[in-house]
């Protein structure tokens, strides 16, 4: 058992909401009361049928527009696996919502709408989704019912978005195109009898089956030290631990280690899991680790495998998503958040504007709006202990923060 | 029955590295506790977070005054065997103070109180963050919650200027008077807690497993017949073999039917539920965005 969790993308009016509401339903995840206040909203709206896109639209002004405006969160399981989908909006101007879903997924299901076909929209789901290197992609083509789900139209479609595929830049990236009718419940959990050409699986039985360990991006064990641990009890006088997360491989009792910035070596003596001893720290797993020597290491250092280090860097150009009102303007400083080390970074050079949709560049930019992406070039006051992003997708990545407003105003992959 | 719950391992490593950001990023961060569930769990993973050392934050109440005794002597009973640092501030002292102003009638409740209690020990002890045991899956407004969630020098909930969190990322900057909300257990469901309190051997309050109550029957929900809740005449008071799945104040909480009498059987019951867990709580019931408003103000 294990939890996947997926992103989805879809233009306005894709029935992505609908989609979702399906899963749910066909999979009995929604509860008596949650399904009486359905049937009771979509009688009051004079609808025939249950509007199921009602189960995710969480908040009061999603309602009143029937839009989805904020990444939500929704859970169920099967007897298989379960599953996290977040649901982000697919408005034009909702690029930094998407980005922020598929930033923490493993898998992202692609909406499009049969009987438009492969749209602008599509390209720059699609193009999100190479972006942020999401491993497994699902093309749901919906509203098969309102084309008699005709196998021609479905396999133009498949080609238009095979020719989409020709364009990305990540050959390790899995797609899957399933037929569903998410209103009429067709391939979504059930197998559908309107759809006798189509042999493949239902979306819910793809998505079971996925492999876990095939789906997440793998790299060396990277070890950022978030907390220092020092209890100065009795029985732990001279106990130091040093706590944090492993991303990318695994770290042994007995490895070699280093620590960065001192770049000095020492051996890793034990690990912790709570209060029990471990041999080894699995991937993503949370623990506090104990060395041999007595070295200065706090917050915001890392330790790596002495024979695997990452790049150390006060200077380097990434792909910036923007995500703030305010413009990113050159010569302007931000807080650099790598991880949990934080640095102060001064715009030095936008290179160009990335159109999202596969259509090229835009050189000259000036300056850059929400929801562009563009390669930038940084310089820090500190340096930072970095991946590429296509290496390593939580070393390759960090976030801006305007230090005025604090807010979190762009994310950053490491080129 | 030996289940498998290693899906719970990638959720607990995220609720301790999340304890653990909170320690780094605040200076006076509170684990805020209600004695339910959710926050003995909470608890736990603190414990584990910062272990062999003490928990670097204290654990704050905020008391209605309407608890069930049973979680009062719970909650006692955690402290003093773990050494953990207890603050209690109670919403009968906002009343008294005239701060706030007791409901009256048939669906009366200090739960909506709470809110004024918890913003005022806030600026007492001058907490930059609260970590509560919200999960997305509990309620639609819910769902969209930020795991580090900034709130305003009134408390207040801005749905629509969320930071965006990417990969594990977390923001914890804030100016002065601002503090942020946290919440580790974001991603579990109510049965992934069960099932981690399950495996863990987590102790919880006696009235999450089925006990004989006096309670009485209104809209479907089983009340509990008590000083602190408003009783028509014709209510009838009926004893029942009932059980909570939620525990607040005690005119919030509605109880379930249930014979489930310990930890295995109560995994097994939520597991075969058809009621959601919030479907039980009365607050909930005042309308469909009763929940969306509450954050706005400042509710938990």
């Amino acid at each position: 058992m294990d939890v996947l969790k997926i992103a989805t993308a879809g233009s306005v009016d894709d029935g992505k909401s609908t989609l979702i509401g399906r899963l749910l339903y066909d999979t009995k995840s929604l509860t008596t009361d949650k399904l009486e206040a359905i049937e009771k909203t979509s009688k009051q709206k004079g609808y025939d049928y249950l509007d199921l896109s009602l189960a995710t639209d969480g908040l009061v002004a999603e309602r009143e527009q029937g839009i989805t405006i904020d990444v939500a969160h929704i859970y169920f399981s099967t007897a298989k696996k379960s599953f996290i989908i977040a649901d982000t909006p697919g408005h034009v101007e909702y690029t930094r919502n998407m980005v922020t879903g598929a930033s923490t997924s493993q898998a992202a299901i692609i909406l499009i709408d049969a009987r438009k076909g492969v749209i602008e929209q599509t390209s720059r789901h699609f193009f999100i989704a190479n972006l942020l290197r999401v491993k497994e992609v699902v093309v749901a083509i919906n509203k098969m019912d309102l084309v008699d789900f005709s196998e021609d139209r479905y396999n133009a479609i498949k080609a238009d978005f095979e020719e989409l595929m020709q364009k990305r830049d990540y050959e390790e990236q899995k797609i899957t195109c399933i037929p569903v009718s998410a209103l009429k419940g067709d391939n979504v959990v059930n197998t559908s009898e309107q759809t006798p050409w189509y042999h493949g699986p239902t979306l819910l039985e793809h998505l079971e089956a996925l492999d876990m360990a095939a789906v997440s991006n793998s790299g060396t064990p990277r070890f950022p030290v978030q907390y220092v641990i020092r209890p100065k009890t009795k029985d732990f006088h001279d106990f130091r631990g040093f706590a944090g997360k492993v991303y990318g491989g695994i770290l042994n009792v007995g490895d070699e280690v280093v620590a960065l910035p001192s770049q000095t070596r020492s051996k890793i003596k034990a690990i912790y899991v709570y209060n029990q001893q471990c041999e080894s720290a699995a991937r993503r797993s949370s623990v506090t680790i104990t060395l041999e020597d007595e070295i200065n290491v706090s917050r915001g250092d890392m330790l790596v495998k002495a024979n695997d280090l990452p790049r150390i860097e006060k200077e380097f150009t990434a792909t910036i998503s923007w995500m703030d009102q305010k413009q990113l303007q050159p010569g302007t400083t931000y807080v650099l958040q790598h991880g949990i080390r934080k640095v102060l970074a001064k715009v030095a050079t936008i290179h160009h504007r990335i159109r999202p949709d596969y259509s090229g560049i835009d050189e000259g930019a000036n300056a850059l709006e929400m929801n562009d992406i563009a390669q930038v070039s940084f310089k820090l006051n500190k340096p930072i202990f970095c991946d590429a992003f296509k290496k390593h997708r939580t070393n390759g990545s960090f976030i801006l923060i305007d230090s005025q407003s604090n807010n979190t105003v762009g994310a950053g992959f490491i080129q | 029955m030996n289940r498998n719950t290693s899906h719970i391992n990638p959720l607990e490593s995220e609720a301790i590295y999340i304890f653990r950001e909170v320690a780094a990023q605040f200076e006076r961060p509170v684990l805020l506790f209600s004695g339910g569930k959710d926050s003995i769990t909470l608890v736990r993973l603190a414990q584990k977070a910062f272990w062999p050392a003490k928990i670097p934050f204290p654990l704050m109440h905020i008391d209605t005054g309407h608890n069930f005794a049973e979680t009062i002597a719970f909650r006692d009973k955690l402290v003093a065997d773990h050494g953990l640092e207890l603050i209690v501030r109670k919403v009968q002292d906002s009343i008294d103070a005239g701060k706030v102003k007791e409901e009256s009638g048939k669906y009366s409740s200090r739960n909506s109180l709470q809110t004024t209690t918890l913003l005022d020990a806030i600026e007492e002890f001058k907490f930059d963050a609260c970590i509560g045991g919200a999960r997305r899956d509990e309620e639609k407004a819910r769902a969209k919650e930020r795991i580090f969630s900034v709130r305003d020098d009134f408390g207040q909930w801005d749905e629509k200027s969320q930071r965006p969190e990417l990969f594990d990322m977390l923001n914890g900057q804030i100016k002065l008077g601002q503090n942020v909300r946290v919440f580790p257990i974001s991603n579990w469901t109510e049965l992934d807690v069960w099932s981690y309190i399950e495996r863990e051997k987590i102790e919880i309050p006696s009235i999450y497993f089925a006990h004989k109550r006096k309670v009485f029957l209104r809209d479907g929900l089983i009340w509990s017949h008590s000083d602190y809740v408003f009783q028509e005449e014709d209510e009838e008071v009926l004893e029942r073999m009932v059980r909570f799945r939620t525990v607040g104040d005690i005119s919030c909480t509605a109880a379930v039917l249930s014979e489930a009498a310990d930890i295995e059987s109560v995994v097994k019951e939520i597991r075969n539920s058809t009621l959601s867990e919030r479907g039980a709580r009365i607050d909930d019931k005042r309308s469909e965005a009763a929940m969306e408003k509450r954050k706005q103000q400042g509710y938990f």
